[in-house]
């Protein structure tokens, strides 16, 4: 059974906060939840399904927001993958609704990741109680240098260099200079990413996506009836997911978890790398960028710091990528995916403002999850404001 | 309890699938696994093969030798016990058997660290029960 053109996102918000102090993270949720639902016309009361990962809400996470809300829904899924999750939640509610499990699902993130000080990258890696963090976390691994093992093994084998790394940001903050919401607006250099302090060689402070408070929503619909609501539906055209990890001490660490969704995606949504209007790729960091489009196909590998280069990225070039300004600029609360979604859609319908993509009709979305250097997932997803 | 409180860095938890290798590193012996029914090698240890399932496993004891795979001179890390101690080289080592394992580099300047750089294992006794694979350049 192929999903293409059967599901849409009917609404989308993203939360105009990058600095919370005086919120929770419910109520960040709720509040995102609420301008989801009014995006697409719908009210909390239509919503039957409801995705949203869990983390930070403690044991059974998802069950605490339903009692925060009040929702009593038909179909539940708190996969929790890291920043891909939400990018995920949308594949699996689109299963969930053409399969008749429910008919409008709510996915919805919300983090004071800022406002708590909680250092995300830099403040040792989460967990230990796995079998795997027996044999890593005595070392000291942190998120930032489990990317940047992944980038220095990159410019090892293919020359990539400090430069064409620094580029990625560069482009960001150009994105999020037409961005009234992004948090970081100021036009940087690739000297000033070079400049900038060195946090886990070769990844300077500039390479790194920054941390954010932030929330926001998509509600997701069958397209039938996403046809008789406010906005323009943005049907999923194809969606693939895949995981990586050390295996077994045998992992090539340059082939990522994109490379088996992105190839899944593309098959079940029937389109080429040429139709890609706008690409939405988690940055977390700005080598992530440039191994996620080589491991998605839209170069090959070793190619990727070459690709990025002549303006090929920015909202005006051949490849538009990240036209929010991304975590490197806009926000990154802790697991981007959600924002990945939400600028496809601004795009898609041509909300884009100053940043918009011109004829934008297919856009990829790919989340990454966890830690290139150890263990990830990938989500891809398809979409498009022609159903198929 | 005392040496508990001197040494901050996180401590494997040992159970009784993983406590033969601890064990050995121990007497300051590195050890793989191999598979006795589809000869796959893995890192770290476990009590099944991953590739087929198999509880058969005959223990491979490494040479400690291999070369840097990757690594990351780690200039900022907030957590207790590591902070104290930056810059710290974090890595992967190819061992000489094939796994690839995440460790320290030591005994060096970090901007001696290079990627294909020859490595030898160094035990590093971190607490009286505890002993960590660590790594230097070889010789």
């Amino acid at each position: 059974m192929s999903l293409a053109g059967k599901v849409a996102i009917a609404g989308a918000y993203e939360h105009p906060t990058r600095f919370a102090p005086n919120k929770t993270m419910f109520q960040l949720m709720a509040e995102s939840a609420r301008g989801a639902l009014d995006d697409a016309g719908l009210t909390i009361n239509d919503v039957d399904g409801l995705c949203t990962t869990g983390v930070g809400m403690g044991w059974m996470g998802i069950l605490g927001f339903c009692d925060y809300l009040n929702l009593t829904p038909n179909y539940v899924d708190s996969t929790a993958i890291g920043g891909s999750s939400f990018v995920a939640h949308t594949a699996h509610a689109a299963a969930a609704i053409a399969a008749g499990l429910c008919e409008t699902v709510l996915i919805v993130y919300g983090s004071t990741a800022a406002s708590q000080r909680f250092a995300i990258g830099t403040g040792g890696v989460a967990g230990g109680g796995e079998p795997c963090d027996q044999y890593e976390l005595p070392f000291g691994p942190t998120t930032v240098g489990s990317y940047a093992m992944i980038a220095q093994r990159h410019m090892y084998d293919y020359g990539t260099t400090p430069e064409q790394l620094a580029e990625v940001a560069v482009v960001a903050r150009q994105h999020a200079a037409m961005n009234p919401a992004a948090k970081y607006r100021e036009p940087i250099t690739v000297g000033d990413v070079l400049a900038s302090r060195m946090v886990s060689s070769p990844l300077h402070l500039l390479d790194c996506c920054m941390i954010s408070d932030g929330g926001g929503a998509v509600v997701v619909t069958s397209a039938e009836r996403a046809r008789d609501l406010k906005k323009k539906p943005v049907y999923l055209l194809g969606a693939g997911e895949a995981v990586r990890h050390t295996a077994r001490g045998m992992r090539d660490f340059l082939d990522i978890a994109a490379a088996q969704s992105g190839r899944l995606a593309f098959e079940r949504a029937g389109v080429s790398h040429s139709d890609i209007d706008l690409a939405m790729v988690y940055d977390s960091f700005t080598i992530t960028v440039i191994v996620t489009l080589e491991n998605l196909g839209f170069c090959q590998r070793g190619e990727g710091g070459a690709f990025i280069g002549g303006g090929r990225i920015r909202y005006d070039g051949g490849l538009p990528l990240n036209t929010d300004g991304g975590g490197l600029s806009s926000n990154h609360p802790g697991m981007r995916g959600m924002f990945l979604l939400i600028e496809a859609a601004r795009q898609l319908r041509g909300e884009a403002g100053q940043r918009q993509v011109r004829e934008c009709e297919v856009a990829l979305v790919h989340g990454t999850g966890g830690n290139l250097g150890t263990r990830h997932s990938g989500a891809t997803l398809i979409l498009s404001n022609q159903a198929g | 309890m005392a040496e508990q409180a001197r040494y901050l860095k996180p401590l494997p938890h040992l159970d009784e699938e993983n406590r033969p290798w601890w064990e050995a590193l121990k007497r300051h012996e590195l050890y793989l696994q191999q598979c006795r029914d589809c000869s796959a090698m893995r890192y770290y240890p476990r009590a099944l093969c991953p590739e087929c399932l198999s509880p058969h496993t005959d223990w491979i004891l490494s040479n400690g030798r291999g070369k840097i795979y990757t690594f990351t001179v780690t200039y900022q890390n907030t957590a207790a016990g590591f902070r104290e101690f930056l810059p710290y080289v974090l890595a992967y080592v190819e061992l000489d058997e094939g796994c690839r394992m995440l460790t320290n580099i030591v005994d060096c300047a970090p901007e001696q660290v290079t990627i294909g750089l020859p490595v030898a294992v160094v035990f590093d006794d971190v607490t009286s029960e505890i002993t960590l694979a660590k790594f230097r350049p070889a010789p």
